[in-house]
């Protein structure tokens, strides 16, 4: 049996969240911690993308909240100057759901890397996603375990040779993007630590969207598994092994959009040199669209040999937040029966008096 | 004419009857509906449940066995019966499993159609009980209860099965008369359960007073019985299960505090009945949150805790071992935080359904590094209430996790409870943070002098950004600190915190009316009302027994110590191996006589009895 619910009209990202007029600078979100990561990790320029790009979001800085889980990445929330959370391993999506469904006035951040977020939190963030909880999920992906010293982690590939793996890792990588589309993520998004304008345009989309925005962020660990992404940051390579996905537009990639993803007679993506025989039949992106497998295709293009790397949105689409749902039954509740009576609850069912 | 001859009443001042049958005979309904009209009539009583954790296991076979037993009398009643007088059974298999339970010479009152060969066949009987004399001893009462409830929905638009399934209605129809129960509240409830199929209600309804009438017109019961009211203190009453208890006890607490209720919580027996009844109540603003997980729902509960809500979570012993590491971060970040663990026979899976105190060690002990938790226990149902507001003070008070301990029996068992006037409940002041004003810089970990509690700074404060989190804090500015000094300075306030919670706590009270007496029955939680009973036979037997009962585990009542010295033998029984015995020992270095059982049940006074006697004698 289900019934219908009480469920609020589509809302903004931030819509609940107090404004400020008040001038914010990078410094205000700036704490007063030193910051530890090793020199040269691409942490300091995601948590410099953040600090600059937060105060242009005009909310208050007290109602902003980063929670965090265990590892490198984790750390993030004592460099910033806002209410903070650095929590337990990949407990973070958790404690964050909680804080969000109580607290509509908050705009929750989460912060966690690749093993704290699919391998021993996995689950918290498959079932953040699904529920589509008002948070907005940061996985900075550097494919190894940084914080412990080199393991291989859940996204690295298959024969990673690392010191729990000296003959190589057997395990087969999660594709976190694929993962958040499996879980039908509202909002799905992949950028890189070193796009600075990327990566801020990503966070902006994500701080906008009513619901859970999950944001896989390539990131390199260039102690432990340096260059990692290279393939698609150098200069040399990424022109054929990145692909800027954009709303609207035809998928195209390569020296002035040679190459284009379509979908091929069998119903795969495919790669192919474009030409005027096939310029238009080449594949549009649409991350509104209301079924992911498109989106789930697009993300699949990295995992063969050779294979290209779609970085943007991948999906974007309206959906009622958990937390909007939860708290609208708890208005409705109200509505229906008024505002709860402690002594008429304890006194209801069958009672009787014994007299003095 | 003829004359109904009217059945002669014998007085009795208290009865156990034990409703016995498969999962799906609705023997726990027949139970809970007497049990109503029970309480409504001015008995005291109590109740146990006892069924299996197989939803429907396979009909007639004794795995599949349900029963409910309920002890009422004429004075203070303080256990569910150590045996029942009566036991109603509705197949072979509820015969055979619960004869055991049954006295010497008491009444049985069988339903006959289900005893087939095949039935009786399936439970390893090889001729009917009922034939073989292998009853003899016992009043059998072999009623075609199934064909009777049938027979009785004649002329009702129901089907046959329909029929078959009142033979429950039927049975309590009957014992109603027998034990001259009043009826209409149950009448009320057949009516208000099948509001929406009137001709269902309408049918049970028949089958009921059907019940009734057989008992009056047959002249199969000699005697019937009357058991008066019992003395108890004026006001208005109701019966409560224990899980109700609680949800209502965490309702109240937070309406005290001043806080909305957070409960992160995963389904897992004997604990789900909070969470069912708190999400009934939505409209006190309380937010259930059914997790994932067992960690995600305490991890939910304390990030709401971090944005002042009061965030609760409920469980039982597999569960507690997975929460362990969110309630040591608990510790760390110094939150309020209430982990109710519904205690239930373990290791690992044990017995679901079943009672133990077994989880005293795991509240203590139950976490990595010195991680301190205050620890209270429930000891009856309706004190569930009372102990739940006791565990949300501490926890608001003190911004540290509590442990709230119940078990399967209370979780399960009721009784009636005296309504609490709601303008007499303890107050629980809670206050935020204020925003600084001054621009002197937020200490997150600056500390009440009285309490030791830090501030609790919620999201939205301007001016009060801080970070916490489970790394080690300096004193103070709450900054991360691997200094050797501040960390064992930090252990220490932790640990001192903890303690302090003594100060704001009632002694130890010992219920001692001779005021001399030599041996002292020392208990914790839902072992309180088999101990009572039992102390109070020893007394009429002319002991000199003083009994005293624990509420708060951690900490001790600050004179637990000399309550302990002040007696030449304490009996400690406990529904484990001697947990809180190892406690007592170690704390106040005295020796505790323990005596044990593990069952999965509650205690029999008469067994505690004859442990008082042998204690005395030795």
């Amino acid at each position: 049996m289900s019934v219908s619910l009480p469920v609020p009209g589509p809302r903004r990202g931030l819509e609940l969240v107090p404004v400020t007029s008040d001038e914010q600078t990078r410094k205000d979100f700036t704490s007063d911690q030193e910051v530890r990561w090793c020199p040269g990790c691409g942490d300091y320029a995601i948590l410099a993308a953040i600090q600059g790009f937060m105060p242009t979001l005009g909310i208050k800085r007290e109602n902003t909240v980063f929670i965090s889980g265990i590892g490198c990445a984790a750390r993030l929330p004592y460099y910033m100057d806002t209410y903070g959370m650095h929590s337990i391993h990949g407990r973070a999506p958790a404690i964050a759901t909680g804080l969000a469904t109580s607290r509509p006035d908050l705009s929750v951040w989460v912060i966690g890397g690749d093993g704290d977020l699919l391998s021993i939190g996995g689950n918290h963030l498959l079932h953040a996603l699904r529920r589509n909880v008002n948070l907005k999920i940061l996985l900075f992906n550097n494919r190894i375990y940084g914080l412990t010293k080199g393991q291989y982690s859940p996204t690295s590939e298959v024969g990673k040779n690392t010191k729990s793996s000296p003959m190589g890792s057997v395990d087969r990588p999660l594709n976190p993007v694929s993962i958040a589309l499996g879980a039908e993520a509202t909002f799905v998004a992949r950028t890189v630590d070193s796009d600075r304008k990327h990566l801020t345009a990503t966070l902006q989309a994500a701080a906008e969207h009513r619901g859970a925005a999950f944001v896989e962020i390539l990131q390199n660990c260039d102690i432990y598994n340096d260059g990692a992404w290279d393939v698609i940051k150098d200069v040399d390579s990424k022109e054929d092994r990145a692909v800027f996905l954009q709303a609207g537009q035809q998928v195209r990639f390569g020296h002035e959009g040679a190459k284009g993803v379509r979908v091929s007679p069998r119903g795969r993506l495919e790669v192919v040199d474009v030409d005027e025989s096939n310029a238009d039949s080449l594949l549009v992106h649409d991350p509104q669209a209301d079924e992911p497998e498109l989106a789930f295709a697009l993300s699949r293009l990295g995992n063969v040999d050779n294979g290209v790397t779609p970085v943007g949105i991948f999906r974007a689409v309206e959906r009622p937040a958990y937390d909007d749902a939860a708290r609208a039954q708890i208005e409705e509740a109200r509505r229906a029966k008024g505002d709860g009576d402690l002594a008429a609850l304890l006194s209801s069912g069958d009672t009787w008096s014994i007299g003095g | 004419m003829t004359e109904i001859a009217e059945t002669p009443v014998e007085r009795l001042d208290h009865v156990v009857i034990r409703f016995a049958g498969d999962s799906g005979d609705g023997m726990q309904l027949a139970g809970d509906r007497f049990t109503s009209e029970t309480a409504e009539f001015g008995n005291d009583l109590s109740t146990l449940p006892d069924y299996p954790a197989e939803i429907r296991a396979p009909a007639g076979t004794l795995p599949g066995v349900s029963a409910f037993q309920l002890h009422f009398g004429d004075h203070s009643v303080l256990t569910p019966g150590d045996h029942a007088d009566v036991l109603v059974a509705m197949n072979p298999a509820a015969l055979k499993a619960n004869l055991h339970q049954l006295r010497r010479g008491g009444t049985i009152i069988v339903n006959s159609d289900e005893f087939t060969a095949r039935n009786l066949k399936k439970v390893g009987y090889a001729e009917s009980p009922l034939e073989d004399n292998s009853l003899e001893g016992y009043a059998v009462h072999a009623l075609g209860l199934t064909s009777l409830a049938v027979k009785s929905v004649e002329g009702h638009d129901v089907g046959r099965k329909d029929g078959e399934r009142a033979k429950n209605m039927f049975a309590l129809g009957l014992l109603s008369w027998l034990y001259s129960r009043p009826t209409q509240s149950t009448i009320n409830y057949i009516e208000q359960r099948f509001a929406k199929k009137p001709e269902l209600a309408a049918a049970n309804v028949a089958a009921f007073k059907a019940g009734w009438n057989f008992g009056e017109t047959t002249e199969g019961f000699v005697v019937r019985y009357e058991v008066g009211p019992a003395p108890m203190k004026p006001g208005n009453y109701r019966t409560v299960h224990g899980n109700t208890a609680l949800a209502y006890g965490l309702i109240a607490g937070a309406r005290q505090a001043g806080l909305q209720i957070f409960l992160g919580s995963y389904p897992i027996t004997p604990a789900s009945d909070i969470l069912h009844e708190l999400a009934k109540h939505k409209n006190f603003g309380v937010v259930t949150f059914q997790a994932e997980d067992e960690i995600a729902g305490v991890g939910a509960a304390l990030g709401a805790s971090f944005g002042g809500a009061l965030g609760v979570t409920t469980t039982s012993g597999p569960g507690v071992d997975l929460k362990a590491e969110t309630i040591g971060l608990g510790v760390m970040i110094e939150l309020p935080l209430v982990v109710c663990d519904i205690q239930r026979a373990g290791p690992s899976t044990g017995m679901p359904t079943k009672t133990e105190q077994t989880d005293l060690l795991l509240a203590m002990f139950g976490r990595h590094g010195e991680a301190p938790v205050p620890i209270i226990a429930a000891q009856s149902p309706a004190d569930c209430f009372d102990a739940a507001i006791e565990a949300v003070r501490i926890a608001t008070t003190y911004r540290t996790p509590v442990y709230l301990l119940s078990d399967a029996y209370l979780a399960n068992g009721s009784e009636p409870w005296l309504i609490p006037d709601v303008s007499t409940l303890p107050e629980i002041n809670v206050e935020f943070a204020k925003p600084a004003t001054d621009g002197a810089p937020f200490l997150p970990y600056a500390r009440d002098p009285q309490t030791l509690a830090r501030p609790w700074a919620i999201p939205g404060t301007p001016g009060l950004e801080h970070r916490v989190g489970g790394i080690e804090k300096s004193d103070g500015a709450g900054d991360i600190s691997y200094d050797p000094a501040n960390h064992d300075k930090m252990v220490r306030l932790r640990q001192a915190k903890i303690d302090g919670i003594a100060a704001s706590i009632p002694l130890l009270e010992i219920d001692d009316p001779s005021g001399d007496a030599e041996i002292l029955v020392l208990g914790w939680g839902s072992t309180y009302g088999p101990i009572a009973a039992a102390v109070r036979s020893a007394r009429a037997n002319g002991l000199k027994v003083a009994r005293a009962h624990l509420r708060h585990l951690n900490p001790f009542p600050s004179n637990t110590g000399d309550v302990l010295a002040r007696y030449d033998k304490v009996l400690l029984p406990e529904m484990n191996l001697g947990q809180l015995a190892m406690l007592l020992r170690a704390k106040y270095l005295v020796d505790v006589h323990s005596y044990n059982q593990v069952r999965g049940l509650p205690f029999h006074s008469e067994d505690l009895l004859e442990a008082i006697n042998g204690l005395v004698s030795s």
